[in-house]
């Protein structure tokens, strides 16, 4: 019995030792991504092509959900709003939930799931296949021609891509609202602009998405580098850097949204 | 052999999680040769080209790349050393997202300011060394293994490298495709004056081409010479590997408990 204990106490020990060596070696990781980002500068077209698969190849995803999100909170705010007979606040309402929260947030959930994942996979078939050990046969270090491109290219597409899920989102608020509702169109539209503050929300929205592109990049890059070289490795990274990511991201949002909003 | 050596592994020690790898390693490649190292699977051989490369740093012992001790480089100069090196990975390695053209122009656009237009030249030069000049265009999922092969071999001589290694050259090719990388293997290293290093466990087409044999046995050299005296060997490893017999040192069990007393114990299991 007192074994049976002493191996759960000694395999807990473990976990959390192995968890905080390997949070560790992220964080080194993370400093060598920065120190080797050089490359990406100053050959732009390697982060661009990564705006491209990351950012660009990610546009449908995030517009669509966008639409239904925004559509969805203009029939469930006009829904509570006409309790209190403000429905012509509808447009802050949207507005005001998608730039400080919906965008940065789901537009980051769907970021990890869409390009997070693939840039896991694709840096852990790299690794698989040998391409990374060859590159670094080649004298070229992977850091800084693979990875970095990689990391700069997501944390940049991100801001664009949660601007654009705001906007759309705040598109289907009007198409549900006005369009399907028939709420003034005036009132939704100059409420909005009266109410929402472009430092307050919209650039805080903004450094939220930039921080959560950070980490989804962070995560994506380094479960890549990391994966076991096997088709399971690389399968075991890409579900870590969507679940990681996610819950980084909540976790992130609840820390950002208290120092950005309390009190306000 | 006495000629002049390009790399000299001397007492070298490699440990992985205080299991050995390799122990006590004393090795000679002599310039403008094809030496082979050569052993069963997990005997040690691709951690030695991984040593020499730099990419591990030994436990003990060193290992010198043109009078420099590899793993005393620091980065700038590791990557100043790899630039004079190819190698050749097992399943060629070539980048997936690039052309044959372009994977062969890697490293001239890398590490060179040459001008375009002489980089199609010399990367034309390269694949018509291999045969594939006509397949410049195609991706590296449009290649068989054997054309795979040959393309990395393009790419590991892009910059006329010193030393090119050879991590299981012929592993998984058709007999054709195996006897054409067996003869660039010794053509391309007698027309760049390099020296090459063949890990290998292809007995029949490796022993055609090399100059020097190692056999690598538990992470220790058990035989060396040349392609002739390893044929004629009497140390049985060396027998036992090159007339693929079953059983031997090499035993054909893995390690387990007495046949018998294993079924005894399930006889009486059964009651």
């Amino acid at each position: 019995m007192d074994n049976g204990i002493l191996r759960a106490l000694r395999g807990l020990g473990e976990k959390f030792t192995g968890r905080i060596w390997r949070l560790g070696y992220a964080s080194r990781f993370f400093l060598a991504i920065l120190l080797h980002s050089g490359t990406s500068l100053r050959r732009i077209h390697l982060t661009i092509r990564e705006i491209y698969f990351t950012g660009v190849l990610s546009l449908i995803i995030i517009l669509v959900s966008g639409l239904f999100v925004g559509m969805v909170l203009g029939l469930q705010g006009y829904d509570t709003l006409q309790r209190y007979g403000s429905t012509e606040a509808l447009g802050v309402l949207v507005s005001l939930s998608l730039v400080r929260e919906l965008g940065p947030v789901v537009a980051a959930l769907l970021f990890a799931s869409r390009a997070g994942s693939a840039i896991t996979a694709e840096i852990g078939m790299m690794k698989a296949t040998e391409q990374l050990s060859a590159m670094e046969m080649m004298a070229v270090d992977p850091i800084a021609r693979v990875v970095a491109p990689r990391f700069w290219g997501g944390v940049i597409s991100m801001p664009l891509l949660a601007a654009l899920f705001s906007a759309m989102g705040i598109f289907g608020g009007y198409l549900v609202g006005v369009q399907l509702i028939g709420v003034d169109e005036g009132s939704f539209w100059s409420q909005m602009q009266a109410s929402v503050d472009f430092r307050q929300d919209i650039l805080n929205g903004v450094i939220k998405s930039f921080v959560f592109g950070i980490i989804v990049s962070w995560v994506a890059v380094f479960e890549g580098y990391d994966a076991e070289p096997t088709a399971e490795g690389v399968s075991g990274a890409t579900t870590r850097t969507v679940v990681t990511s996610s819950l980084a991201i909540l976790a992130a949002d609840f820390v950002l949204t208290a120092f950005m909003f309390t009190g306000t | 052999m006495s000629q002049e050596a390009l790399v000299e592994i001397r007492d070298l020690n490699f440990t992985y999680d205080s299991r050995p790898v390799l122990t006590g390693i004393n090795m000679t490649i002599p310039r403008g040769k094809v030496v082979a190292v050569m052993g069963i699977s997990g005997c040690g051989k691709t951690t030695t080209l991984r040593l020499i490369g730099g990419q591990l740093k030994p436990t003990s012992g060193e290992v010198r790349v043109g009078g420099q001790v590899v793993h005393e480089l620091d980065a700038s100069g590791l990557y100043a050393l790899r630039r004079r090196m190819g190698m050749l990975f097992q399943f060629g390695a070539l980048f997936t997202d690039m052309s044959v053209f372009d994977n062969i122009a890697y490293q001239m656009r890398e590490h060179t300011d040459l001008p375009e237009a002489m980089i199609r030249d010399l990367v034309l030069m390269k694949l018509h060394a291999v045969g594939l000049r006509g397949a410049h265009n195609l991706m590296p999922t449009e290649l068989s293994g054997g054309m795979a092969r040959r393309v990395a071999l393009a790419r590991a001589i892009a910059l006329d490298p010193m030393l090119i290694m050879y991590d299981e050259p012929f592993a998984g090719l058709d007999p054709i495709s195996l006897s054409i990388v067996g003869e660039l293997i010794r053509k391309l290293t007698d027309a760049l004056g390099a020296s090459s290093i063949v890990v290998t466990h292809d007995v029949q087409e490796s022993l055609k081409i090399v100059d020097y044999v190692y056999f690598v046995s538990a992470g220790k050299i058990v035989a060396e010479g040349t392609a002739e005296e390893m044929k004629h060997s009497t140390v049985p490893y060396v027998h036992q590997f090159i007339w693929g017999e079953a059983d031997g040192p090499v035993p054909f069990q893995y390690p387990a408990r007495p046949y018998g007393e294993e079924l005894m114990e399930g006889a009486s299991r059964r009651g």
